[in-house]
């Protein structure tokens, strides 16, 4: 039965191309507009880090004077140098690390390659197991080295690949800004997005070159990178990025539950009385511990044209499925005669709907697959786009089947009302007026 | 001609009026609030910056194993190797002018702070937010302020200090926007104000008419123009050098700076973006805004073609549907133009009902647009024009397949369907 509504439904379609290839041409439009602005939100909202994203937080303290002073206000974004190692060395969480960006000038020692800028992580070393990060060969560095001051990084696959020609370079001397430093270990295929752990570089795509400790960075006063926001007479002094009244480090912690989140949330509480208490702190206590997540939310990282190109492309979908069923509607009600025909003949009004959704379907299939070559075509373009995150607009099988499904649920959503419209009709009273 | 037998047919057809209008009215929507947008995003670009931007560009370059800046030495030595590179490309035969500048409207690296009239006030209450631009006294020539009080920034006035040095200068030049909201009345020359809350007063010594800050986001919106200027060469590790180029040797001066720099001192990194021009700096700093307002562009004129195609395609239906009709009233001696005005008339009316849906529609996505996202409120007149747009558009669209109805012959009426 399928095979024969098939037939009625493609010989039915060939006696109007023009108005089918429009049909097919408004569904292909509109599904492959939805996909490309769909998939790229998918991307840019995805979590960096799917098994570890839930034990990961971002601990924030108020360390500002009482100036400006709002109640509701939100703690500053990220940490002081002060409050960044005391709640490093408290250790309260499982794991924890102090970071923050930077940018530093590569001198390669072959003279084929002129010396060129490397953005750079300083960081303490939990960063590499509290993250997940893999290696390709080598490893990071531990507490004892970040003590030290030690003279090691460890590089990017990338730089490794631009520096060695992709061989093992552990042991080997990197020379950065005038000083040589040992490399311990060279990242593998690691490039979460976005960029989590420090949204003030980069959001998307890109991750730095070289990882150091971030005592070494200051040892060797290497440039910073990033965000730097200060208050009261912040800025004075020859290093005021010690001196306390600018935030300038991110610090993230791993607390493996909600129990363990809930009591470092306290020790926070805990840590910003004691410092009103000294004198540091003037501001009530005013915590926030987000999870990966919710930080990523808080900053609204996806990009506002995103979701709004998202929108708009929804808002030309439902114009384009209108269109569909208004036409779908005049093609059937002009079959009128036709369908009289066949429900004399016996049809049900069962059958005759069956066979008109298969004639709806044919066309969302057509325009699904339509839709998903513009989808192509719409990320293609994307990724010629100069944005940060053009590289990684890619349709995955997930959004592969999406659209597959959106295609045909919303073709035989369109094709509902016209078919039901059209069953209504009564036989004798088509046969008669013909 | 009377309404009455149009009225009485569309309520023949009501799903297919109901849809067609619907089509027009979500079309009407969405297209005013994508024209809106597009007509912000071009207002945004075309932004004067106040630099004379032909012939300028930028040189953004750091130097490798120089001094921290951290002790009066370093910084000595820093200023004087930033003093060489400076007299270098001065002399370059393509290069009418060098200054040495922290950032650029448009380049988004800003340093900003607040100005008060009374000094130490820190509650941000009260201040005038502003962007710091700092620079030798070549900087308003090269950039090519237009100087509208006061005097500009002579050799005996610049200061040099470190990069993070915070150290409030005595004189500075700020621009109209600041004079005007700190002193409405009278000129703010010579006139006394306080920086970052600091004790220490700053005289304004002139006035420029026009400078953007170098942030391009809507988080500037509330300071676009309001900058300062001060008489200060920053010594850091890397320097940043304005140069302006004699007209039509842009290219040239471009060409000639990473050799003269490398000459004067090889350990520096110059890289690709070392060298920009301004022209560059302004498409990248708008290259979201255009594309945005590209795509939009696209997303309308789609619309307005499905939907017109839409028109076509259901009043083509119709039309052969009443065939026999058609043939009838011609038998009964209605003329050629009496048909083609029945299904222009009937068009007219159902996309003026969507019309004026859509612009209920288009006020209420405006409004959601409003409260999700950064958007004005949409002038009336966009939705206006829309309206008329669309009941063009209709009408356009509903020709041709009329036209074929007025050539219905009227032996169609003696004819079976």
């Amino acid at each position: 039965m399928f095979a024969y509504y098939l037939e009625l439904a493609l010989r039915s379609l060939m006696r109007n191309r023009a108005l089918t290839a429009l049909m097919v041409l408004a569904i292909a439009l509109g599904i492959g507009a939805s996909m490309t602005t769909l998939t790229v939100l998918h991307v840019l909202s995805g979590d960096p880090l799917p098994e570890r994203s839930n034990t990961l937080y971002y601990p924030q303290v108020d360390p500002r004077d009482s100036a400006g002073h709002d109640s509701d206000k939100e703690p500053m974004e990220q940490v002081s140098w002060t409050d960044g190692k005391n709640l490093l060395q408290a250790k309260r969480a499982n794991r924890q690390a102090l970071m923050t960006g930077g940018t530093v000038a590569v001198q390669p020692t072959q003279s084929a390659l002129d010396p060129f800028y490397e953005d750079a992580r300083f960081t303490t070393a939990d960063f590499f197991p509290m993250f997940g990060v893999l290696f390709q060969y080598g490893h990071g560095w531990n507490a004892a080295d970040d003590d030290s001051s030690a003279r090691l990084v460890v590089i990017s696959s990338a730089l490794n690949d631009k520096l060695f020609g992709g061989k093992d370079s552990t042991g080997q001397m990197l020379r950065l800004e005038g000083t040589a430093l040992r490399i311990v270990g060279v990242l593998g295929d690691w490039r979460p997005n976005p960029h989590f752990y420090d949204l003030n570089v980069t959001n998307y795509a890109e991750s730095e070159g070289v990882y150091m400790p971030l005592s070494t960075s200051q040892d060797l006063q290497l440039v910073h990178d990033g965000s730097v926001d200060c208050w009261g007479n912040g800025g004075a002094g020859q290093r005021p990025d010690h001196s306390g009244t600018c935030v300038w480090l991110q610090f993230w912690v791993q607390l493996d539950n909600p129990a363990q989140a809930a009591v470092y949330k306290e020790f926070l509480v805990h840590y910003s009385q004691e410092q009103k208490a000294l004198g540091r702190f003037q501001r009530p206590p005013n915590v926030r511990l987000r999870n990966l997540m919710g930080w990523l939310d808080y900053n609204m990282v996806v990009p506002g044209d995103v979701r709004l190109q998202v929108w708009l492309a929804f808002g030309f979908l439902l114009v384009c499925l209108v269109n569909t069923v208004g036409l779908m509607l005049a093609k059937f009600m002009r079959r009128a005669g036709e369908l009289g025909v066949r429900r004399a003949l016996g049809a049900s009004r069962r059958a005759l709907f069956g066979q008109l959704l298969v004639e709806a379907g044919v066309i969302g299939l057509s325009g699904g697959i339509g839709g998903l070559l513009l989808a192509f075509l719409g990320l293609w373009l994307v990724r010629q786009q100069p944005t940060s995150y053009a590289a990684l607009a890619h349709l995955d099988p997930w959004m592969l089947l999406t659209t597959f499904l959106l295609a045909l649920g919303a073709s035989l959503l369109a094709g509902l009302l016209p078919a039901w419209r059209a069953c209504q009709i009564t036989p004798a009273l088509q046969l008669k007026s013909n | 001609m009377a309404l009455h037998p149009i009225l009485a047919a569309l309520r023949k057809h009501k799903s297919g009026v109901v849809l067609i209008s619907m089509q027009i009215a979500l079309t009407l929507a969405i297209v005013c609030n994508a024209i809106f947008i597009i007509g912000q995003r071009i207002d945004r670009v075309n932004r004067l910056t106040g630099l004379d931007e032909g012939n300028l560009f930028l040189v953004t370059q750091q130097w490798v194993g120089a001094p921290s800046g951290d002790d009066p030495a370093g910084v000595e030595k820093l200023d004087s190797m930033q003093k060489e590179d400076l007299v270098a490309l001065r002399t370059l035969p393509d290069v009418a002018s060098v200054a040495s500048i922290n950032s650029l409207p448009l380049l988004n690296s800003s340093s900003n702070g607040e100005i008060s009239l009374k000094p130490g006030a820190t509650e941000s209450k009260g201040n005038t937010r502003t962007t710091f631009y700092f620079g030798d006294e070549q900087m308003l020539s090269t950039l090519g302020l237009r100087l509208i009080a006061g005097r500009a920034f002579n050799t005996g006035d610049i200061q040099h200090h470190s990069f993070r040095d915070q150290t409030e200068p005595s004189i500075v030049i700020v621009t109209k926007p600041i004079a005007d909201k700190l002193f409405p009345q009278g000129s703010a020359v010579g006139k006394v104000m306080y920086l970052d809350g600091g004790t220490t007063p700053t005289t304004i010594i002139g006035v420029v008419e026009r400078l953007q800050v170098p942030g391009s986001g809507s988080w500037t919106n509330n300071f676009a123009y309001n900058a300062t200027l001060e008489p200060t060469r920053i010594d850091h590790n890397y320097a940043r050098y304005v140069v302006r180029a004699k007209p039509g040797r842009l290219e040239a001066a471009m060409r000639a700076i990473p050799p003269t720099l490398y000459k004067v001192n090889p350990l520096r990194v110059l890289d690709d973006d070392s060298v920009k021009s301004f022209a560059d700096i302004r498409a990248s700093a708008y290259r979201a805004d255009i594309g945005m307002a590209i795509l939009m562009g696209v997303v309308c004129l789609i619309l307005l073609g499905v939907t017109a195609a839409g028109i076509v395609g259901l009043t083509s239906f119709w039309v052969g549907q009443r065939h026999r009709q058609i043939g009838v009233r011609r038998a009964l001696g209605a003329r050629k133009i009496d048909i083609l005005h029945y299904f222009q008339i009937e068009n007219l009316m159902i996309a003026g009902i969507g019309a004026v849906i859509g612009v209920l529609l288009a006020l209420g996505l405006n409004a959601w647009l409003m409260q999700h996202f950064e958007m004005d409120r949409i002038p009336l007149a966009y939705v206006l024009v829309g309206l008329v747009a669309l009941v063009i558009l209709g009408q356009v669209a509903v020709f041709v397949p009329a036209r074929r109805a007025s050539n219905v012959s009227p032996v169609e009426a003696t004819r079976a369907a």
